[in-house]
């Protein structure tokens, strides 16, 4: 059962250019994706192809000047901006991106116990900084005393402690070493096999295909391709969309050969398929219209060329 | 022009020490990765190495001489967060012309477009922000780059076309790297050596 849908999700923003003179850019379009109970969906792309933009979105934390339209639904029924804001941090629990979000005049152990809602808040933190190999010191210290890694370690402490249904973690593993990624990775693992829901937004498809069931490939603010996990092995032979099987063959254990280029602004979109100007089968129907996502081999791609 | 750390020790004011006794040596067109676990001071040892911090303890010397504390520092870093690492308020052209001013051909090799110069850096994505710091960095009298963490905010092909342009210019005027990822794959393919911190 879908716990969290997505449908034709479009975001744009609203920008003054010069004077009274505004412009929209459209950041987000046509987007659809479903999160399972029990299923970690990975979410990957280029930055800047909206991944976060997704996150905010569900939970409705975009800034003011965005206008949101599509359809989300929470166990079934819509996600309304009243029925997100008393979702989240309960129900639907983010691992924001920046380590910005930290309070920056909270002591990171007060910020961890704020989020959990039942038992003792004081237990809950000291058992969570254990598993994430945080030193009893840490919980007295302020964000600006954190390294990276710790900081990120925190956000995450936060999520898992709130006892959420969903959890949505933004880039949850840079500028962390191998151990705690790993043990980051097994708590989303656990939390899923409970019969939860993890979106894992990344860059780190290594990482992510280690415990991930799906990925959903990002580009240019919409999605390309959704494929089981296993589809990504050996040379991408089973991979659909050219986006990503560059994205694949580009990793420093593949290729690490980049494609030219770069992913088209907001404000410059490209008529037809998003990835035309940058791919080697794009063909001139390939300008006509972008394409709709169509189911392919057991999973859905946005290319009229695929097979 | 060897860039030399001669058993350096730092903390942070009167906490537990961060690392002593670290000896590093790197020569000019070297690659050499610093691993370890985070919170080990890796980041630290990188500003102590690029003169924004100062040891407690050994020194730092290049070409067997004290780094110079003024005009253009012959160690440059890029960090990992390049939003953190540019004028909010300033214009994509002024925030690469501010040290020197980079010719095209090393605009075009790092893909930054002619368009994006008048653009702010809020109009940017992270890799198109990381390119200009990269860009930035690579003075013609850059002798060292220490990349920490340079592309960890970066999805693949961004991360290979940002390598793929530093390797090339570095090899090209026999400069040397540090890196410093956690990633262990592109720690293999970037590096000559690798030092655990």
């Amino acid at each position: 059962m879908s716990i969290l849908e997505v449908n034709h999700l479009s975001v744009s923003f609203k920008q003054y250019t010069a004077g009274l003179k505004q412009s929209h850019h459209k950041v987000i379009s046509d987007l659809n994706v479903n999160l399972e109970a029990g299923e970690i969906l990975a979410v990957v792309g280029a930055s800047g192809s909206g991944k976060s933009l997704l996150a905010h979105a569900i939970l409705g934390i975009l800034p003011a000047n965005a206008s949101v339209s599509g359809v989300m639904t929470y166990e079934g029924e819509e996600l309304t901006p009243a029925r997100q804001k008393a979702l989240r941090g309960k129900e639907i629990a983010l691992v924001p991106q920046s380590v910005n979000y930290l309070d920056p005049l909270m002591k990171v152990g007060k910020q961890v116990r704020t989020s959990v809602q039942t038992g003792d808040a004081v237990q809950a933190q000291r058992r969570v900084f254990e598993r994430f190999r945080l030193g009893r010191e840490v919980e007295r210290m302020y964000p600006f005393q954190l390294s990276g890694g710790m900081a990120r370690r925190t956000l995450l402490s936060t999520a898992m402690v709130s006892g959420a249904k969903v959890i949505i973690a933004d880039e949850p593993t840079p500028g962390l070493d191998p151990v705690v990624i790993k043990e980051a990775l097994s708590h989303f693992r656990e939390f899923a096999n409970q019969g939860c829901a993890v979106m894992l937004i990344t860059h780190d498809i290594e990482s992510a295909l280690q415990i991930a069931d799906k990925i959903a490939v990002f580009y240019a603010g919409t999605t390309v391709e959704i494929a089981k996990a296993e589809d990504f092995a050996g040379q991408g032979e089973a991979i659909r969309h050219p986006y990503s099987k560059a994205l694949w063959r580009a990793l420093p254990q593949n290729d690490f050969v980049p494609i030219t280029g770069s992913q088209p602004h907001p404000s410059a979109l490209p008529p037809g398929c998003l990835f035309a100007p940058r791919c080697a089968m794009a063909t001139p129907e390939c300008l006509q219209a972008q394409p709709e996502m169509r189911p392919l081999r057991d999973g859905m791609v946005r290319c009229i060329h695929a097979t | 022009m060897q860039l030399k750390a001669n058993d350096i020790g730092f903390r942070y004011e009167n906490g537990p020490w961060l690392f002593r006794g670290v000896n590093l040596c790197i020569e000019p067109g070297e690659v050499v990765g610093i691993a370890g676990p985070s919170g080990r001071g890796k980041t630290t040892l990188c500003r102590i190495l690029s003169s924004y911090e100062t040891p407690l303890e050994g020194s730092v010397t290049f070409n067997d001489a004290p780094l110079p504390d003024k005009g253009y520092h012959p160690v440059q870093m890029v960090l990992q967060h390049p939003e953190k690492a540019v004028n909010s308020r300033w214009k994509m052209h002024s925030i690469l012309n501010e040290g020197y001013h980079p010719d095209e051909e090393l605009l075009e090799i790092l893909g930054i477009e002619q368009e994006w110069l008048t653009r702010w850096p809020h109009e940017l994505s992270g890799g198109e922000l990381q390119r200009f710091c990269v860009a930035r960095a690579l003075g013609p009298n850059t002798r060292f780059l220490i990349a920490d963490e340079m592309t960890t905010m970066l999805d693949a092909i961004t991360q290979a076309q940002i390598w793929q342009a530093v390797m090339e210019i570095a090899q090209k005027r026999e400069m040397g790297i540090i890196v410093v990822t956690h990633e262990a794959k592109l720690m293999q393919r970037l590096c000559d050596r690798v030092i655990e911190l």
